[in-house]
Parts: structure tokens; sequence; C-alpha cells
């Protein structure tokens, strides 16, 4: 991708955007370009990225947050972080091994992807660690919102709406986030051999104990072998990740392990085992085979998610994994057309959306990479949208579904 | 009393057709659902921030999403202000109406939709309370995790339309990082709903941003909300100081050692008092400055971290140390603090802070609110969510003494700016209001301000909804 504008100032940014806004033209806006094959495929006259915008502005451990501007690394970012013992909450997904790209993600790039992983069930999706933005507007007004502290209620959340706009709505300059203790000790239960249905129920099972399990993710079969070099017992796994202090750590894989062996047999894995698996997990590796084989993420409600791919076999050949208790499911079909299939069953079952995340780029033009809204909806955010980026610059095309 | 906070003009095409209104309203919604009498309409003049009151127009108590959708279908036709209102706990004046304003109160939409352990998911209608939330789910061993004090009255639509936070959002968030999904009618009587059962939505995070708007996006009549196992178990300690600012330090490294408690809960000399006298907490009188803090889990994990928190607080030269041996103590610890707003208005009228501040400024802070309160001639007790560094300075006044109130009304403002110099914010889970409005700009600059109203408007473009609350009445853009 040929990059026309790397401003490394707030300001420059400002400037690029106003002569863009001033003759009409569109931006695509980039980090480190290692997820631009998420969404529709977006057709500008310029490329600017934020990879000059480096850099932790503040970071004050005994507060739990810091501030960075939107190209830092995410690799600086978690090394900094691991320096003090402490962790980015929601475990942003690396989108690397899926689309075999290259580069380095930045954080900007993970806050407007709203990108998120395994612990988001417990602790939140990125959007909820995030306190406050700097962005620059279709405009070219610097904008800020939020703030640096947990608290803040005052005026519009404008934080949240930034987060998951794809580059939409503005782009990020600079942020400001939660951060917390990294769990010195984790370990994880895994009971082997249930079907998906059954592998539901368990999970439901394991979140209503008062054990904190903080990850709770069902492989089956046909996926199981490809986690931790093949380490995982026989049979379907379904995952359960404990974190905290180390004795109470072993105590509570105890409790959960006896409750939850009535339902198959039970093993454990220790703390490095487990960082591997969840890693991976996270990365989607069953499915970073380097192809560009659609690839689709559904959020349903947990209870719904084995359903729906219970649904779909009966229509097509389809492979699937799930994380967050059974509400993420990871997707690879044998349909055509896979988008229309998926989303109406979503729709029968009560609700819920499905991501194209992968696909070819003539795939990705002609299918809603994301799940069209009812009207009403797509209306509004419409209208939101046109507030923030009147002569829609940034990023045409990305979201189609919603303007 | 004197009133220095400004409320837009009533227009008076609106108040001249009050009579035919009324009238049109009623024959909206069934019989007993509307209230036009001056004697019925005078409970809803004011919420919790009572030194400001105005009568409205007229009170609406839908008993149905579609109700509420056709009052806003014509008050938008009509250009009529509309203020929502869900028990009227609002300590900012969030629901204070105004003399051309239909009130929508949600009251009468209390019911209990759905609870869905498998998931996790509570879904509500939007007059259900909060607390009735924990307890419809409680004997199967989940709770609903964000905690107001006001939480026995306060209402879910009230919640979402503040953010609200309370003292247990250390650990577990606060609304917004709860709440999952909402069916919401808009200005023009549109029924949309936003999220759901899943953990997010696609789009636009707009259920991010109409959490927190204050009545001014919609009218909220649903929400889904998420349940949380309960813990295995909890244990408040009481930890005593000298002074305010080694409680106020003794926060910071809590935080800064890698525990992050339930909740950490601050009170200083005269917070303690009031509380104590009025809940018989057993709380120590001896002390400065008093901290909750209350971990959970199980027996040993309780254990050992209370044993790395007493090992922080000594280090801050702690003088008290009391842990509760029965559930009946830890309940009447909790009794003492969730009354403190309570228990000071039984001695003194007040205006309760919000300000946010981070933690490394907290003892700079308490000591400067101090200052500033005593440099007008008041008192202040402060009792607040210490974790996450969410003041609550209560500036303790005489409501019927003029020249008093615009004391402790500056007072509170100098206090809000000093948050905000501090590197924090004005309200941390209050919300704006009419109380901090005209403080906005010291916050936000007009082009950060700009934005927050366009994307307002986008919502409710006649800027009917809870029209005088949130941004300055000066600036704005032409409706």
């Amino acid at each position: 991708m040929i990059v026309h504008f790397e401003p490394a100032s707030e300001e420059g940014i400002a400037t690029v955007v106003r002569a863009m806004a001033a003759d009409r033209a569109s931006l695509a806006v980039i980090g480190g370009n290692t997820r631009s094959g998420l969404g529709n495929p977006v057709r500008a006259d310029r490329v600017l990225s934020t990879r000059r915008l480096s850099g932790i502005v503040s970071y004050a451990p005994a507060e739990m947050t810091l501030t960075a501007l939107a190209g830092t690394p995410i690799r600086e970012i978690e090394q900094a972080l691991a320096a003090n013992r402490q962790m980015l909450a929601f475990e942003p997904m690396d989108h690397r091994p899926i689309f075999a790209s290259s580069g380095e993600p930045t954080i900007g790039g993970v806050f407007a992807a709203n990108v998120s992983g395994p612990r988001r069930y417990v602790a939140g999706a990125a959007r909820d660690s995030l306190l406050g933005v700097r962005f620059v507007n279709g405009q070219g007004e610097a904008i800020k919102a939020g703030g640096r502290v947990m608290k803040n209620v005052t005026g519009l959340d404008l934080v949240k709406l930034l987060a998951g706009s794809y580059g939409t709505l503005g782009i990020l300059t600079e942020v400001t986030f939660r951060v917390l203790p990294l769990p010195p000790a984790a370990q994880t239960v895994v009971v082997s051999g249930l079907n998906d249905a059954g592998a539901a129920a368990v999970m439901a099972e394991a979140m209503a104990q008062t054990t904190e399990v903080c990850g709770a993710a069902h492989l089956p079969e046909s996926v199981r072998g490809r986690f931790i070099d093949g380490a995982l017992p026989d049979g379907a796994a379904t995952v359960l990740r404990l974190e905290g202090l180390e004795a109470s750590v072993s105590l509570r894989a105890d409790t959960l392990a006896k409750a939850l062996a009535r339902f198959g047999a039970v093993a454990r894995l220790d703390g490095g085992q487990t960082a591997k698996l969840w890693a991976e997990i996270r990365d989607v590796k069953p499915y970073a085979d380097g192809t560009k084989r659609p690839l689709w993420r559904v959020s349903v409600a947990p209870s719904l998610g084995h359903q729906l791919v219970a649904a779909l076999r009966l229509q097509t050949g389809v492979d699937a994994f799930y994380d967050w208790q059974g509400g993420l499911v990871w997707l690879r079909m044998e349909a055509d057309p896979e988008a229309e299939l998926v989303r109406r069953y979503i729709k029968v079952l009560g609700g819920g959306h499905a991501t194209l995340v992968r696909a070819e780029e003539g795939y990705r033009a002609v299918i809603p990479a994301f799940e069209p809204q009812p009207p009403p909806v797509a209306q509004l955010s419409d209208r939101v949208r046109a507030t923030f980026d009147p002569h829609r610059i940034f990023n045409p095309g990305r979201m189609a579904a919603i303007s | 009393m004197a009133e220095t906070i400004g409320f837009l003009q009533p227009k008076q095409s609106v108040i001249s057709r009050r009579r035919d209104i009324v009238a049109d309203l009623a024959d909206l919604l069934p019989a007993g659902c509307l209230i036009s009498d001056e004697r019925g309409l005078k409970p809803f003049e004011t919420d919790a921030f009572i030194a400001y009151r105005r009568m409205p127009l007229a009170v609406a108590l839908p008993e149905t999403t579609e109700q509420v959708a056709a009052l806003l279908k014509y008050c938008s036709r009509y250009g009529v202000p509309v203020v929502p209102r869900g028990a009227g706990t609002s300590l900012s004046g969030g629901a204070i109406p105004q003399e051309d304003a239909v009130v929508i109160g949600l009251s009468k939409m209390s019911r209990i939709l759905d609870i869905d352990l498998f998931n996790r998911t509570a879904t509500v209608q939007a007059g259900v309370t909060n607390l009735n939330i924990s307890e419809a789910v409680s004997a199967d061993g989940f709770f609903y995790a964000p905690d107001p004090s006001s939480q026995l009255a306060c209402t879910i639509g009230g919640n979402i339309g503040m953010n609200s936070g309370g003292a247990h959002c250390l650990k577990y968030g606060v609304t917004t990082n709860n709440l999952l999904g909402v069916k919401m009618v808009l200005h023009d009587g549109t029924v949309i709903e936003l999220g759901g059962k899943a953990l997010d939505a696609a789009g636009y995070d707009l259920l991010g941003l109409v959490c927190g708007s204050e009545g001014q996006l919609g009218i909220v009549t649903e929400a889904t909300v998420r349940l949380i196992a309960k813990p295995e178990g909890a244990r408040p300690v009481l930890f005593g100081f000298a002074s305010s600012q080694a409680a106020g330090a003794c926060v910071a490294d809590v935080i800064g050692s890698g525990i992050i408690p339930v909740a950490i809960e601050f009170m200083d000399k005269p917070a303690i008092e009031i509380c104590e006298a009025f809940a018989h907490a057993g709380y120590p009188l001896d002390v400065e400055a008093l901290l909750i803090v209350e971990v959970e889990g199980s027996e040993q994990e309780m254990d050992e971290m209370l044993a790395s928190i007493v090992a922080v607080a000594r280090r801050h030269g702690v003088a008290t140390i009391k842990e509760c041996q029965t559930a009946m103590e830890a309940a009447a610890i909790w009794k003492g603090r969730k009354s403190a707003f309570g228990a000071t208005g039984r001695i003194a009228d007040y205006i309760c802070m919000d300000g946010t501040v981070p933690l490394s400024q907290l003892s700079h802070v308490l000591a400067r609110t101090g200052e500033i309160v005593a440099g007008y001639g008041l008192r202040v007790a402060n009792v607040f969510h210490a974790g996450d560094g969410n003041m609550h300075p209560l500036i303790l006044y005489n409501i019927n003494d003029p020249e008093d109130a615009a004391r402790a009304e500056a007072a509170g403002n100098d206090i809000l700016k000093l948050c905000v110099d501090a590197g924090g914010c004005l309200t941390g889970e209050h919300g704006v209001g009419i109380e901090k409005r005209d403080l906005m700009l010291h916050q936000f600059n007009q082009a950060d301000l700009d934005q927050q109203m366009a994307a307002r408007a986008a919502f409710d473009p006649q800027w009917i909804l809870n029209p005088s609350k949130v941004f300055p009445l000066e600036g704005r853009p032409a409706a």
C-alpha cells in the first residue's frame, strides 16, 4: 500500500484532513496496516498512516492508566506494562496470523476496531478500558473526549462511539486507557469429549460458580489438535481459564475440576500452557492457514452459538469453534452465498450479528462485512457519522453496511 | 433561595396551549396515567438536587413502550419539551422539569421481563429499581453489579441515563460496562433496539453513546443487563487513620501494589460522626479518616489479599484496623456508608460534589477541598469512592439562607474546577444535569462541546429532550 501522508503530530494530521476536506478528497486511515483485510475494501484517493505519531505519553502504574499516541506499537505498550506487572485487560487479538499480514499493530488500530480477546467475557471489551481519546474529525478539528480517570460521566460518551468505528468518524491521535495488574498465576481446566451443546451447558455451569472463570472456550475435535502443538487431551476440549494469586488459583481449579467431573474427563494445564493456549484461541490459530477462505466471526447469546452451528450444518459443511462461553463463534462454511445463510439463521434464532472478518477482496467488495442494521438504526448511525465527517472523507466503504 | 443556574426560557407558544396539550396527552394514555393538577404535579418539581424547583406542564406515566412512543411523537410534532424521569434521585438536577415540559415518568414500567441464568442476563423495564434486579436473582447466586447508594429507589432507566456507578464498580465497572442492550424511543416516536444478549453489537456503539446521555438522546423503556455470579464470600475491613492525607496515600498504594479490592470507600471525621450516629455501624470515632476496604473470594483468598492490604496500611501508619466477625457486622458497615447522604440530610442541607481525580492527586485535592470550603465559612463532610478517585464532598449549608446557598454553590464550583485542574473530571457518576452544566467549558473547549452537541442533535434535532441540561445554554447550535 502506498502511504501518502505520515504526519508526526496531531496538528499535521489536522492539516492533511483540512486539505482533503477542501478538495473533497477521501482518505484511507491506517495504523500498522495489519488489519486492512477487515471490513469492506476502502476506496480512497489517499492513504494516511498514524505510524509516526508514536510513543507513550504518560504511564502511571499506581493509577492503572496509560496514555499513548495512536501510532504506538502494541508491542511497545505491552513491554512497558509487563515491566510493571500489568496488562491490557481486554487481551486484544493479533490479526496478523489470520491475514498473513506483517508490520506492527498499533494501539490506535486496536481501539478503532474495538479489538478484544477471550477475557472480554469478564473484563470487558477494548471500549470498556478506553477512558479518553483525542481525534481529528472530518473537518480537521482536534477534539478531546473522555479523560484520564476511571469514573467519568461528564458529557456525551464519544469515547465509546469512536471505539469500533473503524476510522470512519475520526482519526484517533491519542488514547488513554485503563490497565490491570498481571495475575501472578493462571491455570486451565480442560473437560474432554463434550459435544457442542454439552459444552455450552458446562461453560454456563462454570460461569455460575464462584470460581471466577475468566475464559471459557470450546474447541471441537476438528480444531483441537491445532492448539498447543496437539498437547490437549483426545476429544473435543472445553477449556476454562482461572487467574489470580497462586494458591487461590490451585484451590479454585480443584473446586472447578470437582464440580465438572461428572461431565467428562478433566485435565489441567499449567501457567505456561495456559498462556500459549489462550493466545492461540485469541488469534484464531486453527484458521490462520495462509488462505483467504471466508472467515466469519459471529456474536450471539452464549446459548445460541451451538444452535446456530447445528442449524447451519443441516445446510452446508461447517467448521467452527467457540469462545466467550459459546457466544463468540469463529466459523468457516462451504455455502454459497454464505452471508445470507448465516445472517438469516441468526435472526431466526433470536439475534446477534455476523462479521466477515476475512475473504478475497472481490468477495468483500460485494458482501456487507458488518451486519446490516435495521433501517432506523442505520439512518441514525448515518446521521451520527455526518456530524463527525460531513464530507465522508474517512475510510469510504469500510463499514458499507453502516453508511 | 437565590438561583444562579438558569433554565431555558419556557416557550410561551407551548404554555399558552397548555389546556389543549393536556387534553391531547390524556387521549394517548389510559385513565390515571396523566397528572396535570397542581397538587399532583408538586412532587415532580425537583429531584434530589432540591435547591432548584420548576413545575412541569404535565406528568405522563405511561405503562408501555407504545405509549411512550405516542407521547414522544406528539411532543416532537408540537415542539413540546420532554423531561424523562425515573425515581427522581438525581443529585445533579437531571430530572428537574421546566414550565413548558412534559415529564415522562417510567415508574409504572416496573416489570422484570426475562431472567436468563444460562446467559446471565436480565431484561427489565426501565422503571425497575436497581436493587430489584439483584434481589430477583440473589437466591440463584447472582447479582447486578453497579450499586449506587440510592439503589433501593433509583431505577435502571435512570442508571442508564446517568451511567451510574456505586461503591463496587472498582472491580465490576459502572453501568455502561454492565449494559448489554436497550429498547428505546427516539424523539419522533420511532422505537429502536440496540444490543441484546450478545456481548457486542454490530455497527457504531450507539448503546455506549446512549448510556450516560442524561435523557437527551431518547427514552429507554427496556434494558438487558449482565448478571454476575456472587463471590464465595466478601469481607469489609475498617482502617482508621490519624489524617486524611495518610488515608488518601494508602489508597493509591493499595491500588499500586497490584491488588484491586472490590471497593475502597473513604470517610473523613465529620462523615464518620454523621454516619455512626445514624447507623451505629461500629465506626471508630477517634480517627480523622476511615477506609472501608472490601475484598471478596474464598476465605483463604480474602486472608491473602487482606494481609497485603494490612501491610500497606501499616506503612501509612494506620491507627485502627477492625475486621468484622459476622455478616451482621459487615451489613452494618455498608449500611452506614450507603446511608451517608440521608444521614447528612438529617443534620443540614447539603450539596454533593462528584468530581473524579487521579489517585496520586487524592491527598492534595482533599486538603484543598477543606481549605476552599473553610474559606467560604462552611463545613464539609467527605465520603466517597476512593479506589477510583471519585470524590463526594458534601458541602453543608442552610437552604433557607440565600447567601449561605450562594456560598455553597460557589465552593462547589471551585472544588469541581480543582478536580479538573488536577487531571480529573467534573462528574464521576452523578451526571452533569443542571448543576455542572455551566462548568463544562472548564473541562472541554467549545470545539469538543460542539462535536458532542452535534452528535446529540443527530438524535434529537429539535432539542426537545431534557433541553436545559448538560450543555451550557450559551453557544448551542440553532435548533
